[in-house]
């Protein structure tokens, strides 16, 4: 089936598909697009300890959890039927990677560290475990991540969603100028 | 509430965010090292999208079932160190894992089990989050 799609989709493509999710949630009940709250939905599902959250999680999130759901099984299929399994990435990049000592750039990451056995290195720990708990704190106390600031909040023209985003950007450049280069060398 | 078109939308939002590789930790580090225009069109273009679809539902004065205006409530700018604090540390974590919320989860559906390790991080990060909230500026 691969041969439906030219990877990558192109940006005007996609991009505004993506955009039109905002609309859509809108009309559909007048939700608003932003998945890192999933995360406090299921932390208030499973509650564990006394930590406490804001109103009824089935209530407020049942509509985002199925949306997340849906991500997950809109993703797999995707994978299943016309999988991106090697990039046609930027001469630039490619030549920086190989600075940072990345050999294998085929897959959606790299192999060397996103794998079962990457968890037990110091880069794969970083990237995964540490990367995953910083992704997590980081959109809660930033109220959102790039569907809720990044898309909505811009669109929506509100100033603290162009805060949060420049955050992003200090954070994501730190990420890949000074911590990507010690970890990885 | 049915939750079957919300299912439905999220299911196309993560089959689009694999096709366009968006998905990809290669695509964020290309990103961050401003080598191509392939995020910023597909970020540039959903705005845009966004803001012009926002602009016609204001002007039609949509209004829900319940009859409060289509839209999202303003955020609350504060001194603004939540956003600046928050949107740094989650930015560290979107180029450490190339992977902001949405693909995160995407990813384990599409190849890259392992980050379901990463999904179970992100969830003790936003429990950490919420237990130190009364102490943290906002």
């Amino acid at each position: 089936m691969s041969y439906l799609f030219s990877h990558p989709l192109p940006w005007y493509v996609a991009g505004p598909l993506i955009g039109l999710v905002v609309p859509a949630l809108l009309l559909l009940g007048n939700k608003p697009f932003g998945i890192s709250s999933n995360f406090s939905h299921v932390c208030a599902m499973i509650s564990p300890g006394r930590v406490r959250y804001g109103p009824d999680w089935k209530q407020v999130g049942g509509w985002n959890l199925a949306f997340l759901a849906g991500i997950f099984v809109g993703a797999a299929a995707a994978w299943q039927l016309a999988p991106p399994r090697t990039l046609t990435l930027s001469p630039a990049t490619v030549d920086a990677l190989h600075r940072l000592g990345l050999t294998d750039l085929t897959g959606l990451a790299p192999h060397e560290v996103f794998a079962w056995s990457g968890l037990f290195t110091v880069k794969g720990f970083a990237a995964i475990v540490v990367g995953g708990f910083l992704v997590g704190f980081g959109t809660a106390y930033a109220g959102g991540c790039t569907s809720g600031h990044a898309i909505s909040g811009l669109a929506d023209l509100q100033p603290a969603s162009l805060l949060a985003v420049c955050g992003f950007f200090a954070g994501g450049l730190t990420a890949t100028y000074v911590v990507l280069p010690i970890l990885f060398r | 509430m049915t939750l079957v078109p919300y299912f439905a939308l999220g299911s196309a939002f993560g089959f689009l965010l694999v096709e366009a590789e968006v998905v990809s930790w290669f695509r964020i580090q290309e990103m961050f090292r401003f080598d191509a225009f392939h995020m910023y069109g597909i970020i540039g273009a959903a705005v845009l999208t966004a803001a012009l679809s926002l602009l016609i539902i204001k002007r039609l004065a949509l209004r829900g079932s319940d009859g409060r205006p289509l839209g999202f409530p303003p955020k609350a700018l504060g001194t603004g160190i939540r956003y600046v604090a928050g949107g740094s540390l989650f930015g560290l974590g979107w180029a450490l894992t190339g992977a902001c919320p949405g693909p995160l989860v995407a990813l384990v559906g599409a190849g890259v089990p392992v980050m379901a390790v990463a999904v179970v991080s992100a969830l003790a990060g936003t429990w950490t989050y919420t237990a130190l909230r009364p102490k943290l500026p906002h």
